[in-house]
């Protein structure tokens, strides 16, 4: 590799003239690294895709965007599956109104759902096994309860999963679907306790929204899960 | 230190990312001013504004969004501490703590949009003179409930589109993009609500929009929701999966600045 370091200003000085078109090698030298990039390049490579660290039996969501991606598509199917079992045994007392909007929701979860596994093809996840034991699908309550955790947990996945992102057609995706969660969210938080749609628990002083990282997420969202998701491959930053 | 790393990687989905690199003289001399002995704490700042420059997103583009930003906050923070100042709201009711609510935050966006401008040595636009009856098309804006809900909803709705839109420019700024989305998903909770509030009023609507539907309120606000009525999503036909009215209502679509400008503008002075 050619070492060009002597064309660097030896201390800060920029008065020399810069070439106006360099090469990969050139680019590098100017990082004063040439002679080390090679080491570097090894060293800063590490584990993306090495699975060593996943627990047996877990299903690894992947790397970069796809990962972020099925992280969303592990999301929704977590979601899909509670409504599609609240609307099949209604809690007691559930009135039309609730049926019918609960109804949609599902139907959006479904429609979420569905569009990541198809947006995915062989690079999703298999289907997960959920794991509702803690809820009581008799009750308004329980059932509420539960419904306003996982639609701000969904908010604030997305708001956090945001920046993960490297491609703004995958963003914009996932800004179409974040506000659907975000309205869902204030409803039922309303059908608690009206009024209670966006209230200091999830907003804060600056008038924002709940972000979270995946790891976060994934420890709530695990609760609800049979199936073992593994996370580490995912991009942090 | 994963800075080759991060080349390395941009080079597999572009690979002209060294011509761009190198192309930007300006961009290079950072790295000249750093000397020959790289500072290794100044690479994270070096390299964000090389791609800042390289990409198009530099500082200058990320202030002219929370400027847009920003312009369509002091629309609804002033809609809202106006309208709950007049006595629209009825007085003993749930709306007044939703309104107030509703108020806050938006006063609140205004405050943080500006500080982050000021944070990152923009100057935040000053507030233009707003009439909220849009040039005689909502008169009784401040005096009549249900038209105060129908102007609400729109601005609401159309702000969960704008900042939609924008997010795709705010994507080499972490922090500013991630705050954007957190405010933006804060404004569907408010449309969500505000929807609540007149279906109660009796208009036929959801806290979701289905197709290109108004809600009820008419012409006036058609270009706030056209577009809406999307039922395919990335070469994806969502009416695969389930009925009309629930595949458009499952995305939420982008509105671009220039169509919000335009319908902001009949309620800018």
């Amino acid at each position: 590799m050619d070492n060009k370091n002597t064309l660097l200003p030896a201390n800060g000085n920029n008065s020399l003239p810069l070439p106006g078109m360099l090469g990969r090698r050139k680019f590098l030298s100017y990082m004063g690294l040439a002679a080390t990039s090679a080491t570097v390049l090894a060293a800063c490579r590490k584990d993306k895709d090495d699975n060593n660290n996943m627990p047996p039996g877990s299903i690894d969501l992947g790397t970069g965007d796809i990962g972020i991606l099925n992280y969303a598509y592990a999301l929704e199917q977590l979601e899909a599956a509670f409504y599609t079992q609240v609307i099949n045994s209604p809690f007691s007392g559930m009135t039309a109104n609730e049926q019918s909007l609960l109804t949609d929701i599902r139907d959006h979860e479904i429609a979420h759902r569905e569009f990541f596994k198809a947006a995915l093809g062989a690079m999703a996840i298999k289907s997960l096994e959920v794991n509702f034991s803690s809820v009581n699908f008799g009750s308004r309550d329980s059932v509420l309860a539960t419904s306003k955790a996982f639609e701000d947990l969904g908010v604030s996945a997305y708001n956090g999963a945001g920046q993960l992102i490297k491609d703004s057609n995958y963003l914009l995706l996932a800004g179409k679907i974040v506000s659907v969660e975000a309205r869902h969210a204030a409803l039922i938080r309303d059908l608690i306790s009206n009024g209670s749609f966006a209230d200091n628990t999830v907003i804060d002083m600056n008038g924002l929204d709940l972000a979270s990282k995946p790891a976060d997420v994934l420890t709530t969202a695990s609760v609800f899960l049979k199936s073992k998701l593994y996370a580490g491959n995912l991009p942090t930053s | 230190m994963n800075l080759l790393n991060v080349i390395s990687a941009i080079e597999k989905i572009d690979p002209e990312v060294h011509d761009r690199l190198d192309t930007r003289r300006g961009a290079m001399q950072q790295f000249a001013k750093l000397g020959g002995k790289i500072a290794m704490a100044a690479v994270p700042f070096a390299l964000g504004s090389m791609f800042k420059t390289a990409y198009g997103q530099s500082t200058s583009d990320i202030s002219s969004v929370l400027n847009y930003a920003l312009t369509l906050e002091y629309l609804e923070a002033e809609f809202y501490t106006k309208g709950a100042a007049s006595g629209v709201v009825p007085s003993g009711t749930p709306a007044v703590g939703a309104i107030n609510t509703i108020r806050d935050h938006e006063n609140a966006h205004v405050t943080f949009l500006k500080n982050t401008l000021n944070s990152l040595g923009a100057t935040p636009v000053s507030k233009p003179t707003f009439d909220f009856t849009a040039g005689g098309t909502f008169p009784n804006v401040f005096t009549n409930y249900d038209t105060f809900l129908a102007v609400a909803q729109a601005f609401e709705d159309t702000g969960v589109r704008a900042y939609k839109g924008r997010a795709g420019d705010l994507i080499s700024s972490h922090a500013v993009l991630t705050a954007a989305l957190q405010i933006h998903s804060v404004e569907a909770r408010h449309a969500s609500h505000i929807r609540q509030m007149r279906k109660a009023r009796g208009a036929n609507v959801k806290p979701w929009i289905t197709g290109n539907d108004t809600g009820g309120i008419g012409s006036a606000v058609q270009a706030n929701y056209n577009g809406e009525e999307l039922t395919t999503q990335a070469g994806v036909n969502i009416l695969n999966f389930v009925n009309a009215n629930a595949a458009s209502e499952s995305f939420d679509e982008p509105l671009t600045a220039n169509q919000v400008l335009a319908i902001v503008k009949p309620f800018i002075v």
